[in-house]
């Protein structure tokens, strides 16, 4: 709790010197002619708080970092560390021991070797906090300090405040970038390593899939992803948006043609709880209750060795999670087209199926497959249903009852088992979930495209 | 007919009879197709109600004890209960609750009884010293054996035993609060999620210092300041495109990234946090541009116009009044986070942890990873326990979804 006493330190002293800096600033005004000084007194108060706010945060974040490594280097250096292994999990162990002794979380140690590093960490501990302390105030009150004489009558302090608001927003917009800069490094650099392993093509046009995390070969005719991603393109794509491309449509078609305005008050809503619903609850869902149904329901019909875990299971279940979705795209798009087609046609004497049928529907048509691309990059993303549900095994079959697997779950598979992190099977999790981001982007940026060149056509 | 209709000829009516069917056809369809959704929803509402009941009870036996004749003590001065639960174990507690399992189930029945058992019988002390000189009759936890032999599920051989007990009133399903208040455990009699909600919560609450902050200052910024050039369209398409991307990839990010420069900090609510957090900040962008565009520009105008900033436009009269709508979207997407599973998987939040975090860096679970740990337990007590947590984060999904309907209701201002 080190950093918690030096951020509550920050922020005192912050507050103190926005108080002292308003108090002068007043001074100012009151000793003006006319009381007229170039920024109101709490905009003094904001600058010299911010020269103290800032560096002192970042000095606190930096030593955070850096604290506890020179905490363990001065423990290595006193005489008691020289009876520590030389290195090894034991070693890690006993220093992790006598430091939650040190710090008050543990009772004792359980090594009796690391009781004599308990004195030397808590001092060490004690010693760096006493200089983190130190450095704080030094800092705050020299940057503080400086910001403090720098206030004068004439000086424009909200002019340089509201300079340090707008660099503060526009460093928070580009964290979006940094966010994607970081998921395409990753994900990149990652790949690169598996693919100095196993040859692209071998990975991309394989039909083979079943990494041995457990082998010391890199064998490339094990990692052939063509039946994980038919899985997920099966499953996500087929299976599910079958469910939910008739039912989200007809929902969204009754909603804004049909129902009258109370009950669509109240079925609206409720069709949005489905989508509020958590993944790993649907994942329950399907494994426990429509996966065994599905089973017994095969095998009343005469279709023996039907898979209690089913590609049918995960998807019909993925696909009533996506209704909502494809539902509420579907009603954005078929209200945004013009009343007067609407009413033109009703006034020909169609009736209200065949205007939304010949008319609504065709002219919300783009925005209704943009919607619907949304919708399969969802499906095929989506990993605790197929988790719970789908299975591990990678068939290249047409048959829903039987097993199948998906990128998404393999990635959680390779990633959550035993294999170290430089082996193969472990990167290949990274490569699936470079495919999959790319997809994902991919149909992303053509359903905007889509939408937006909709758009033009009716304003 | 025809006289005054020309063109209704036979062939006509059965034309529009047809159509007129079509459409019949087409509207049943189209309720049909929400009753369904509305359908299953609720099947899964009722499944999981159902199951999940028996998972907030526990099979518990009756046991007559007399701590008069035992003779032990409890000193007040001790700090902790977990010390003076030390304190009664060392005076032989253990060994006085099953001797009284003895005398009042006989042998067979006492050994059914958990072995952990006397634990909650120290608890009973601690919380009630009273009963240090009292008779009284404990309800503790049996067996998971014994307990699936009582619900029919498995075990044969015990089934005779849970029969006899229950005859004689013993045994019995309880009200089991204290699944609110332990943590996991490898006996389903014993598991609880405190450990898991408290580890929920810490998640949220760094993703929520993360997110909220970041989330809203961009907001701001693009809707209020940005200049219309390649960077700010750069910064728009990244921030659309990170709200579609799969939670998965997130989960890949924080485990290379994170995991990567902080490799001690495995299943750690801190960087399970940080993880949600990139996830929840483009949802509170979206829905923060949106409350902020549907504040009026006269508001902007008329602060302009009497001398503001452009900063102090934004922070004394847009920000305050897309407030609402922000929250309600900030609310919605912590939500989402709250149920949120599989980027958790990925930096190592599946651990078996069986104390709850005492802190941001220690190892935790979070609720959605729990259900989804038992879920893998074949034990008829898990299945049970599984539904009853997903009532609970149910419901906690449902309080939060409530208030940003609330909160909309209650303060979004109609232009």
């Amino acid at each position: 709790m080190a950093s918690a006493t030096l951020l509550l330190l920050a922020m005192g002293l912050a507050l103190a010197g926005w108080l002292a800096a308003r108090a002068r600033a007043w001074g100012f005004k009151r000793a003006a002619p006319g009381g007229r000084i170039a920024a109101l007194p709490g905009y003094h108060g904001w600058y010299v708080a911010l020269w103290i706010a800032v560096p002192v945060l970042a000095f606190v974040v930096a030593w955070n970092v850096i604290a506890p490594q020179l905490v363990v280097q001065s423990v290595l250096a006193s005489p008691a560390a020289n009876q520590l292994p030389p290195f090894g999990m034991k070693r890690a162990m006993m220093l992790g021991e006598a430091r939650a002794v040190a710090i008050g979380t543990a009772q004792g140690v359980f090594t009796p070797a690391a009781a004599g590093l308990v004195e030397p960490f808590r001092e060490a501990i004690g010693r760096y906090r006493l200089i983190g302390i130190l450095v704080t105030l030094a800092l705050a009150l020299l940057s503080g300090g400086w910001a403090f004489l720098r206030l004068k009558p004439d000086f424009t302090a909200r002019t340089r405040v509201e300079r340090a608001v707008m660099t503060g927003l526009l460093a928070a917009s580009l964290a979006a970038i940094l966010t994607t800069l970081g998921i395409l490094s990753s994900l990149v650099f990652e790949t690169v390593r598996f693919f100095g392993m196993i040859n692209p093509l071998d990975f991309l046009f394989g039909t083979h899939w079943a990494p041995d995390p457990m082998s010391d070969m890199a064998d490339p005719s094990r990692y052939g992803s063509i039946p994980l991603f038919w899985g997920t393109i099966y499953i996500g794509a087929i299976i599910a948006m079958l469910v939910a491309i008739p039912l989200g449509l007809m929902s969204a078609i009754y909603l804004t043609q049909y129902a009258s305005p109370r009950w669509r008050k109240w079925l609206k809503p409720a069709l949005e709880i489905l989508a509020g619903v958590p993944t790993v609850v649907y994942g329950y869902f399907a494994a426990l209750t429509v996966a065994p149904a599905i089973r017994d329901a095969a095998a009343a019909v005469g279709i023996a060795n039907a898979s209690s875990e089913s590609a049918l299971a995960a998807g019909l279940v993925m696909g009533v999670m996506i209704i909502p979705f494809v539902s509420s795209m579907a009603d954005d798009n078929i209200a945004a087209v013009p009343q007067a087609m609407r009413d033109g046609s009703l006034a020909m004497g169609a009736t209200a199926n065949e205007t939304i049928r010949k008319v609504l529907v065709p002219a919300a048509l783009p925005g209704i497959v943009a919607g619907v691309m949304l919708a399969i990059s969802r499906a095929i993303g989506e990993t605790m249903i197929v988790v719970m549900a789908a299975g591990a095994t990678a068939n290249l079959t047409l048959n829903p009852l039987k097993t199948m697997t998906t990128v998404t779950y393999q990635i959680v598979a390779m990633l959550t088992g035993e294999g170290s992190f430089d082996h193969p099977a472990t990167l290949s999790a990274f490569a699936l979930g470079f495919v999959l981001f790319l997809i994902t982007l991919g149909l992303n940026i053509v359903a905007l495209r889509v939408v937006k060149r909709f758009r033009e056509a009716y304003e | 007919m025809s006289e005054t209709h020309p063109t209704r000829t036979p062939a006509f009516e059965a034309r529009l009879r047809k159509r007129y069917a079509a459409e019949k056809r087409f509207k049943a369809f189209g309720l049909g197709a929400i009753v369904f959704s509305i359908a299953v929803l609720l099947f899964l509402l009722v499944t999981m109600t159902w199951n999940g009941i028996g998972g907030f009870s526990r099979t518990e036996v009756a046991v007559p004890v007399d701590f008069g004749k035992a003779a032990l003590t409890l000193d007040p001065a001790l700090a902790t209960d977990a010390a003076k639960i030390q304190a009664l174990q060392a005076q032989g507690l253990p060994a006085v609750i099953d001797d009284a399992a003895k005398a009042a189930l006989s042998e067979d029945g006492a050994m059914q009884l958990g072995a952990e058992s006397w634990r909650e019988a120290a608890r009973a002390l601690v919380d009630n010293p009273a009963l240090l000189r009292a008779k009284t009759i404990l309800w503790l936890p049996t067996s998971d054996d014994l307990a699936n032999a009582y619900a029919h599920a498995g075990q044969a051989d015990l089934q005779p035993l849970a029969e006899r007990l229950a005859a004689q009133g013993k045994l019995a399903n309880r009200l089991d609060l204290g699944f609110l208040a332990r943590s996991d455990a490898t006996d389903p009699q014993w598991a609880g999620i405190w450990g898991a909600l408290k580890g929920s919560m810490l998640t949220m609450l760094v993703t929520l210092v993360l997110a909220f902050p970041i989330g809203v200052l961009a907001a701001l910024y693009l809707e209020e300041y940005a200049p219309r050039n390649r960077w700010t369209d750069l910064i728009e398409v990244s921030i659309n495109n990170l709200a579609a991307v799969p939670s998965i990839i997130f989960g890949l990010l924080g485990l290379a990234l994170f995991l990567g420069v902080f490799p001690s900090l495995r299943s750690a609510p801190l960087i399970g946090g940080m993880t949600l957090a990139l996830m929840t900040m483009p949802v509170i962008v979206i829905s923060g541009r949106n409350a902020i565009k549907s504040v009026p520009p006269s508001v902007r105008d008329g602060a302009l116009a009497i001398g503001a900033s452009r900063v102090q436009v934004v922070f004394h009269h847009v920000l305050p009044l897309a407030l609402p709508g922000i929250l309600t979207g900030t609310i919605i997407g912590m939500a989402r986070a709250l149920g949120e599973t599989a980027p958790l998987l990925m930096i190592g939040m599946r651990a078996f942890v069986a104390t709850p975090p005492g802190g941001f860096t220690d190892p935790a679970t979070v609720l959605p990873v729990q259900i989804f740990l038992w879920s893998d337990e074949i034990d008829r007590g898990f299945v049970e326990r599984t539904s009853a947590a997903i009532i609970v984060l149910l419901v906690f999904l449902l309080i939060m979804n409530g208030l940003a309907i609330a909160l909309r209701n209650r303060f979004e201002k109609r232009w």
